[in-house]
Parts: structure tokens; C-alpha cells; sequence
């Protein structure tokens, strides 16, 4: 069966000019990614994952190379057509949730289609409801930012990068702040995610992640060094029920 | 993203920092409240002469002694002592378009009955004067020819000057004051004037025959300068005219002499008020203007802080796809919003001091309604300009780095 390639990189390439030096964070990384593969990325610390998720997310522009993203060629777009596909293609979710501070969590998941004009008041607030019962927050709706917790927190961000129904979700460090048992909980909903037939990178430092994962790539220097598929999918929710029951003192 | 929820958004940044924004929307209250309060005393001023001016009689004319002084040239005295009784007389006998003529000789001094005293003018003129000043007599009688003839030591008092001397409420009729130590017989009362535009009390005078004042009072022999009412209105300037042509006779001017007099009309001298008021309304508006400009700059630099505080959220907006555009008309609403509401508060504020104005001094101010439209275009404008160079800072921001932003 052929699959739909969403992401596809050409020998792509991105340097910084820091003073007289140049920093090369990406020096040639090329791949394709192809629709439904949960994709996790590691790497020593600058080894460039950052960057490299920053390029996928249409943050940042290569210095060479090409990057389509679902076939369109993101590399030579303006600013704010690069702005424009993001709200439509993409989701991000943060290592530090980034969420309003004193919004609720319908408002903050509504965040990506307010700059979207095909939905209305109540398109907008229907889809949000939609996205955050798909993280099992339905009953958190009004909840503002600082009412939750971190693992919650984490839920409405990936919520909000659920809701414009991306062609791919991105989430850098999504799990650092978080501890186990939380950290299995949101893996948990990325796997559900990953059933549903999204299209997931994610990069991270923790080896035991990318267990859970369709397809691991290892960058080193700016360089791809591994990308093995991996055809012995764990199920974090068993690893989930394994864990030691909380402690409650 | 559609400007009603670029609005809320301002509206929840605002709300969410009320001291921070009341205090920068402050300078914007005062400036545009003393912009609207000048310009009602401006507006107030105008209206109140062109009152007066139809209260006070349009014909009036007044000839004073001296060229042309509106160039504020200062003329030696005996260039100020030229209208004498010669003048008058010629007028009375031969002036055309004229009703009522009279020499005025005015002093200054202290006016005594019994323990009582008080500061006033007192007013040299003729029977005429009253009617070319459309004053009436609301008790007793006014002075005749005859009492001009004799130096009649008799004079008529406005009511302030009856109020100061006669606190206890006595008939002033038939009393005798004195004048700068000359006794006068009290035969009349004038209707009360009030305060005209330039705050002067017009009820603080003492009217005698300008023979009496002139001898008794003022040792002079010249006047001060002479009043008339020309015929009508229309009749002013034909008026001006022929008196002209009379005094450069009787002051026997050769043709290449300029005047040695000046005749002004009432409207003329109205003109000019009304001309003075307004400059001197430009002036003030300019100096509240100035600190609107102030204010336009006390709003730039907290939209520069609240950007800088909100470098993140501008970073996840970024991220989740709003264009610079959106951003910048973000920040520019926020200051727009600031800077009206402020405008708002501060056309109330003028209102209250305009209400003040009234109320407390009694001076009689009126807001323009062009006023309160203009200061609403003038905020908005303030809004847009100063708020502009923050939003573009905003909508410049990397999206990476403000995300990253502590
Ligand atoms: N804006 C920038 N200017 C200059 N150099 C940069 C910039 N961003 C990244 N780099 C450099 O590029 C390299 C890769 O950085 P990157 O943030 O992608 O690493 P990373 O793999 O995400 O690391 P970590 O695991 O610590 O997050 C590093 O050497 C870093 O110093
Ligand atoms: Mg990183």
C-alpha cells in the first residue's frame, strides 16, 4: 500500500552566525515521514533536535535545503504564509505547556482557530470542547491555566495542538517536566493519538520513550546517525498499570 | 483574528492591570479635560461678548485721544491730552449721523459715607451718557444740562457702590458722599450691570457731570475721551467718517498728518476682543495639547513594557499561527483602547471642570460639540501613533526566542 508522505526533508541544513563563528546545528539531515507514524527524536544535547523540530514546525527556515510539508514547499514562503501553515498543519506542544496564564482551558485550546476566520464563535468553542474530551479533561473545561495540574496542564496543551486537526503534532520535551507516572499518562494519550492515525514526532531525551514509538531517529552533530522503525510497539498503559501504585502519605 | 476578540483580548489585558492602566490613561484624562475646558472658556468668552455687544448697543462709538494705539506704541502725555471742549462742541453742532454725544473724564479714588468707604471710578459725562449706553435709572433721577452748566456737585451711583456704603439698607437718594474729600448729592441709582467679560464689576461706579469731575476732581482740561451713539448701526462707519473730518478741522491737521484721535466703533472693539479671546484660546489649547503629546508618550512606553512582560504569549500566538499583522493590531488596539477610554474620562472631567467654571466662578464657559469630537479623533490618533511603534516590535518579535523568553 503506498503511504501519504507528509514531511520530507532534502539534505537540509540550517546554520547560526553567532559573532565571527558558524554554528552548524543541522548539517544535511534528510528523511521522509509518511502519514499515521509516531515518530521519536533523540539526541545528546545540542545534537540539534530543537532546531531541527523548529524547521518542521515552520518556526524557523533552513538555511538549505528543501522541506515540503504535505507537498508544499515551506523553505521560500513568506512570514506570514509560513504563520498561515502553521495555525492549519501544525501542533505544537512544549516541554513547559505554555499556556495563558488566567485563561480557561476551552479558551486556551480555541487559541489556534482565533486566527483561523473559517470558524466562528461557536465552531471554535465546539471544537475545542471536542479536542480536550479527547484528553479526558471534559470535565476541566472552565478550569483556568493555574487551577491545574502539570500532567493536566500538558492535556489541554496537547488538546490545543489537536484541535485545528493537524497534518502533524510536534512536541518537544512534552514529557521533561514531568514525573513518571504522569510522563506514562501523557504517552498513554500520544499512543491513543498515534491509533487514531496522527502523525506524531516527538523528540525527547529519554531512551525508554522511543520504546513506545513506530519509529526512532538519533541525531548526532546536526546529523541523522539511526532511524530504525520499531516493529515491537510497547503499550504505555500496561507500563502504566505496572507502576507502583501512588503513594498517598 | 476578528477585531471583536482583538478587543476583548485588549479589554483583558487592560482590566487585568487596572492601576497600571488608569495611571497611563491619566495624562491622557488631563490633557484632553484641560483641552475641552479651554476651549469652553474660549467658546463661553465669544458668546458673552457678542451678549454684551447686544445688551451694550452696536452704535456706541469712542473717540480717544492719540494715533492708532494698536500697534502698542506709547505716545508722550501731551500727545494724550488733544480732545478738548472745542471737540465736543463742534460734534454737538455739526456731527451728522450722531444722537447722543459725551466727554468723559474718568478718576479713581475713595468714596466715603460715614464710617463707610470703598474704592470706585468716578465718571465725568454728559446727560447723553446714559442713553448712548442704554444704562436706565432704577431709583431718583439722572443730571441735567443745567447741572452740567453749574458744576452741580450731584452724581448717580452704580450698585455696588450703594451696597458698600450703605450696608444698612438706607435710601441712598438725597445723601451726600464724598468723593476724594468733595462732597456729592446722591440724585439716582443705576440698574444693576453685573460683572462684564473681563471680570470688571460695571455696578462700581459714580457718575457726575464731566464739568464737575473735570474741575474738582481732575484739575484737567482735557477729556479722557468722548462717547456717541451713532444713528444706527449701518450709520457707524459713515459716522466714523464725518467725526473724523470734524476733529481734523478743529485739531487743524494738515493733509499729510495722520490722526491725533482714534474713533473706534463697539463691533469694532468687539472684533477684537473676540479676535484677542481667540488667540489667546489657540494659545492654551497648544499648551494642553503639548501635554497630550506627554501622555501619547507615557502610553507608548507601558505598551513597551506590557510587549516586553508579554514576550512569551506573543512567542505561543506565533506558534500557533498568527501573522504579524495579527499581532501588531493586538497591541495597537490595546493602545487605542487605552488612549479613548482616556479621552472618554477626560471629556467628563472637562465637562466637570467646564461645570466648575459656571458653578464656582461663575465664569460662563460652553463646550464647543466639535471639541468633544475632535478630542475623541485627537485619542484615537494618539492611540494609532504611539501605539505604533510597539505593536511593530511585537509583530517583528522571532516567534522561537519569544517562546523561549523568561
Ligand atoms: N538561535 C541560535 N543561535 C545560535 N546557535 C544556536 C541557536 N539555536 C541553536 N543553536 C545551536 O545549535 C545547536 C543545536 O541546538 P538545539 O537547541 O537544536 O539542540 P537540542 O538537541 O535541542 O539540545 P537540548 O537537548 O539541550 O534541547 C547547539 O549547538 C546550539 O548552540
Ligand atoms: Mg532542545
Amino acid at each position: 500500500m503506498e503511504r501519504k508522505v507528509v514531511i520530507e526533508l532534502r539534505d537540509v541544513r540550517r546554520d547560526f552566525q553567532v559573532g565571527s563563528e558558524t554554528v552548524h546545528a543541522l548539517r544535511g539531515v534528510s528523511f521522509k515521514i509518511y502519514e499515521g507514524e509516531f515518530v521519536t527524536i533523540m539526541g545528546t544535547s545540542g545534537s540539534g533536535k530543537s532546531t531541527l523540530l523548529n524547521q518542521l514546525g515552520c518556526l524557523d527556515t533552513p538555511t538549505s535545503g528543501e522541506y515540503l510539508l504535505d507537498g508544499i514547499a515551506v523553505r521560500t514562503m513568506r512570514r506570514s504564509q509560513r504563520a498561515r501553515l502553521r495555525n492549519r498543519k501544525i501542533g505544537f506542544v512544549f516541554q513547559n505547556y505554555n499556556l495563558l496564564a488566567k485563561t480557561t482551558a476551552v479558551e486556551n485550546v480555541e487559541l489556534p482557530l482565533m486566527y483561523n476566520k473559517e470558524y466562528n464563535a461557536r465552531a471554535r468553542r465546539e471544537a475545542a470542547i471536542k479536542a480536550l474530551e479527547a484528553v479526558g479533561l471534559a470535565d476541566r473545561l472552565e478550569h483556568k491555566s493555574n487551577q491545574m495540574s502539570g500532567g493536566q496542564m500538558q492535556r489541554v496543551a496537547i488538546a490545543r495542538a489537536l484541535v485545528n486537526n493537524p497534518a502533524v503534532i510536534l512536541a518537544d520535551e512534552a514529557t521533561g517536566n514531568l514525573d513518571t507516572r504522569t510522563s506514562f499518562e501523557v504517552l498513554v494519550l500520544f499512543q491513543k493519538l498515534h491509533a487514531e492515525g496522527r502523525t506524531i514526532i516527538f523528540v525527547t531525551h529519554n531512551p525508554e520513550i522511543a520504546q513506545y514509538s513506530s519509529r526512532n531517529i538519533v541525531l548526532r552533530d546536526g546529523k541523522i546517525r539511526e532511524d530504525v522503525e520499531n516493529h515491537n510497539i510497547l503499550s504505555a498503559a500496561e507500563a502504566l498499570a505496572a507502576l507502583p501504585a501512588p503513594q498517598d502519605d | 483574528m476578528s477585531y471583536i476578540n482583538l478587543f476583548k483580548i485588549a479589554i483583558k489585558a487592560i482590566m487585568s492591570n487596572k492601576a497600571r492602566s488608569f495611571l497611563s490613561m491619566l495624562g491622557i484624562i488631563i490633557g484632553v479635560g484641560a483641552v475641552i475646558v479651554m476651549m469652553a472658556i474660549g467658546q463661553g468668552s465669544k458668546e458673552s461678548i457678542r451678549k454684551e455687544l447686544s445688551t451694550m448697543g452696536t452704535n456706541l462709538l469712542t473717540i480717544r485721544p492719540g494715533a492708532d494705539m494698536r500697534g502698542g506704541v506709547r505716545l508722550d502725555p501731551s500727545a494724550m491730552q488733544t480732545l478738548k471742549q472745542a471737540d465736543y462742541e463742534a460734534i454737538l453742532s455739526e456731527a451728522k449721523f450722531v444722537k447722543g454725544v459725551s466727554p468723559e473724564v474718568t478718576t479713581s479714588g475713595q468714596a466715603v459715607f460715614g464710617s463707610n468707604n470703598t474704592t470706585s471710578t468716578c465718571y465725568g459725562e454728559s446727560p447723553d451718557y446714559l442713553s448712548i449706553k442704554l444704562w436706565n435709572i432704577e431709583e431718583g433721577t439722572g443730571f441735567t444740562e443745567e447741572d452740567v452748566k453749574k458744576s452741580a456737585k450731584v452724581c448717580i451711583v452704580g450698585k455696588t457702590v450703594v451696597k458698600e456704603l450703605f450696608p444698612g439698607g438706607q435710601d441712598p437718594v438725597g445723601k451726600t458722599i464724598r468723593f476724594k474729600s468733595i462732597p456729592f448729592r446722591i440724585i439716582g441709582v443705576l440698574k444693576g450691570k453685573g460683572y462684564n467679560n473681563w471680570g470688571m464689576d460695571q455696578d462700581n461706579v459714580i457718575i457726575a457731570p464731566y464739568t464737575t469731575v473735570m474741575k474738582r476732581l481732575a484739575a484737567q482740561t482735557h477729556y479722557n475721551s468722548i462717547v456717541c451713539s451713532a444713528v444706527t448701526e449701518e450709520l457707524s462707519d459713515a459716522a466714523i467718517e464725518d467725526l473724523t473730518a470734524i476733529l481734523r478741522r478743529t485739531h487743524k491737521l494738515k493733509e499729510s498728518d495722520v490722526d491725533n484721535f482714534t474713533i473706534r466703533s463697539q463691533q469694532e472693539f468687539m472684533e477684537t476682543m473676540s479676535s484677542t479671546m481667540d488667540t489667546i484660546t489657540i494659545i492654551l489649547v497648544v499648551a494642553a495639547a503639548f501635554s497630550l503629546l506627554v501622555a501619547g508618550i507615557g502610553i507608548m512606553n507601558i505598551m513597551l513594557v506590557s510587549v516586553t512582560e508579554r514576550t512569551k504569549e506573543i512567542g505561543l500566538r506565533m506558534s500557533v499561527g498568527a501573522r504579524g499583522l495579527d499581532i501588531s493590531n493586538q497591541f495597537l488596539i490595546e493602545s487605542i483602547l487605552i488612549s479613548l477610554t482616556g479621552g472618554i474620562l477626560g471629556v467628563l472631567f472637562g465637562g466637570l471642570l467646564t461645570w466648575g467654571c459656571n458653578a464656582i466662578i461663575g465664569y460662563p464657559a460652553v463646550i464647543p460639540a466639535w471639541s468633544v469630537i475632535v478630542s475623541f479623533a485627537v485619542c484615537v490618533a494618539i492611540g494609532v501613533g504611539f501605539g505604533y511603534f510597539p505593536a511593530q516590535k511585537a509583530a517583528r518579535l522571532d516567534p522561537i526566542e519569544a517562546i523561549r523568553y523568561e
